[in-house]
């Protein structure tokens, strides 16, 4: 599985409470959802994102509320794959439980732009950034959470396993 | 090789020997929890689970807590939502408005939790039962729901970093104040992943209510749970508030931690976190001028009796400053009642403050208490991210409720010795 598009770029402790404000909250509809993704950081990215774009940011991201709207929201605004220095632990979960692609990868997160246009192969776990024509290496998932992954979410792990 | 105290009783509810850090495991659950933010989102992803059951009735509690009683038509569908598919599945935990409360304050209250029990919640606060010797941690609502079925959970098994608490705290300095030093020393990443386990003999002198505090906001360092070992003040709780059986659980001598850090709670000042995160730390002493429009005493963080009795102490016979919203949300019905009992109420609305039913309401920008466009609030709440209590040029400073109070007599951020106090 691959994922390639153009990347938008954050910075440190990205809370949930951007990704998606509480006061969106009354909805748990993805597409609602999607329309008011990062708008206290980043007041254009809905108008911006197109369908298979990258998210990249340093570390934390995620952090705050346990709220799986905000990787909901994410997926649902287009986003193919989030890559970042570190994920908050419950982001990280709660986006490999829907099934939103992330990628831990310092180097990554470091070097890549606003704007570049990156590849990400899920299998490898390669990210080729296209505009600069550097690459990275990004953590493989353990085999436990492949699983998970390769079912497409947790409900679907369970359905299959228990 | 030596255990911590989280991994002795994530061992424990996997039917192991021994586990250590990093590896993944499947523990059995003593409670799972979700609200009415979190809860819609669970009950609508195991819908597709092929077992529609849940696990064991006793063990799963519903709290519609975030915008209720309901702040608008979506908001009370969502409660409806959890209402109904509680009385479908005969759930025994589920607290309606006028037996509702914050959560985390509610169901240790309840009893529902007790020392050595494992509990994931959807909801991030959930870490608040650590104060217990309890392993509980936050998850998103496809845990949630999955747990609620299957009664079990996967985890991998953290690291810890060892707090030593010594000393005692000076008479205005509370757990608030612990912890937001904490967060201020390691960041909102430096217990990443990890267990924050408290201990020393420092620990004797925090109440319940100060160890609520802690744990509640060992998130705010990203950790996945923060944790206290069991005395004499934990049991007096438990047997007061529980009919559970508890079982204790203590880190071994030779446990290992990816660091030690040890803190003399004597030498701890009053600490608020600026914007726009809980690290933001400063004493109020270094905090200078910072003229504020609200105050809120409550939530999951600072919403008990102890902290209302501060509250009320330093507000009793003064007055609210001029054009200064103080809001205080006592975080259950029983402490509600309890603070009529004692006068604190009364001390508050003569202060010149509201006194709120039970919600999270502004905690997390949902109701009751929004900011405007460059408005500062001094709030005992746990986030202060952009936007987090309204406007996103709007501010939210951390603090303790002596803090909050000294703050809402004079307008800005004060303490309590401000006052004469």
């Amino acid at each position: 599985m691959k994922a390639c598009g153009i990347v938008h770029k954050y910075g440190d402790n990205v809370d949930t409470d951007v990704i998606i404000p509480a006061r969106y909250l009354n909805s748990s509809d993805p597409a609602e959802l999607a329309g008011h993704c990062m708008e206290d950081i980043d007041t254009d990215f809905v108008k911006r994102v197109q369908k298979g774009d990258i998210m990249v940011a340093n570390k934390n991201f995620g952090c705050g509320s346990s709220r799986e709207h905000a990787p909901i929201a994410i997926k649902a605004s287009g986003i193919s794959c989030v890559i970042a220095e570190t994920f908050a632990r419950i982001f990280y979960r709660n986006a490999i439980n829907i099934g939103l692609p992330i990628i831990e990868c310092p180097e990554a997160a470091e070097a890549i732009e606003a704007g570049d246009t990156v590849e990400i192969d899920f299998d490898s776990g390669m990210i080729y950034d296209k505009t600069k024509g550097t690459e990275y290496k990004g953590q493989a998932f353990p085999p436990f959470m492949q699983k998970i992954i390769e079912s497409e979410g947790l409900i679907n792990y369970i359905n299959e396993n228990k | 090789m030596g255990m911590t105290m989280t991994q002795k009783i994530l061992a424990a509810h996997a039917g192991l020997e021994s586990v250590e850090a990093g590896q993944l495991i499947e523990a059995n659950l003593d409670l799972v929890l979700a609200n009415d933010i979190t809860g819609p989102v669970a009950i609508h992803e195991v819908e597709k689970l092929n077992k529609k059951t849940v696990f064991d009735k006793d063990k799963v509690a519903l709290v519609p807590d975030h915008f209720a009683p309901n702040k608008d038509i979506k908001s009370a569908e969502h409660c409806k939502c959890v209402r109904e598919y509680a009385k479908e599945h005969g759930i025994t935990n589920y607290f309606e408005v006028g037996q509702m409360g914050i959560e985390h304050a509610l169901l240790p209250e309840k009893g529902l939790i007790v020392a050595g029990e494992t509990c994931i919640g959807a909801d991030s606060h959930t870490c608040t039962y650590g104060a217990l010797g309890a392993f509980s941690t936050g998850v998103g609502s496809t845990d949630m729901g999955c747990g609620m079925i299957t009664g079990q959970a996967w985890f991998k098994v953290p690291s810890a970093i060892k707090f030593i608490l010594t000393g005692k705290p000076s008479k205005w300095v509370s757990g608030k104040d612990v912890i937001l030093h904490i967060i201020g020393m390691i960041g909102v990443d430096g217990a990443l992943y990890k267990s924050m386990e408290f201990t020393g003999d420092g620990v004797a002198n925090l109440s319940m209510d100060d160890r609520f505090a802690i744990s509640n906001m060992a998130i705010e360092a990203g950790a996945k749970n923060g944790i206290f070992p069991v005395d004499d003040k934990t049991i007096a709780y438990m047997e007061e508030h529980s009919k559970k059986k508890y079982t204790v659980y203590e880190a071994d001598e030779d446990a290992i931690y990816d660091a030690e850090y040890t803190i003399d709670l004597s030498k701890l000042e009053p600490t608020v976190a600026f914007p726009h995160l809980p690290e933001n730390t400063k004493t109020v002493s270094e905090a200078g001028e910072v003229k504020i429009d609200q105050v809120v005493i409550g939530s999951c963080t600072n919403g008990r009796i102890e902290d209302l009795r501060t509250a009320a102490e330093i507000l009793k016979g003064r007055k609210v400053a001029d054009g200064i919203r103080v809001i205080v949300i006592p975080a259950t019905q029983a402490i509600y009642m309890q603070a009529i009992e004692e006068g604190l109420v009364q001390i508050f609305i003569h202060a010149g403050a509201i006194v709120s039913t039970p919600t999270c309401g502004p905690c997390l920008g949902g109701y009751m208490g929004i900011l405007a466009a460059g408005e500062r609030a001094v709030s005992t709440t746990n986030r202060n991210f952009v936007g987090r209590m309204g406007h996103v040029d709007s501010e939210v400073y951390l603090a303790s409720p002596a803090v909050a109070a000294a703050s809402a007599v004079t307008g800005k951020i004060s303490q309590p010795s401000e006052l004469g106090l």
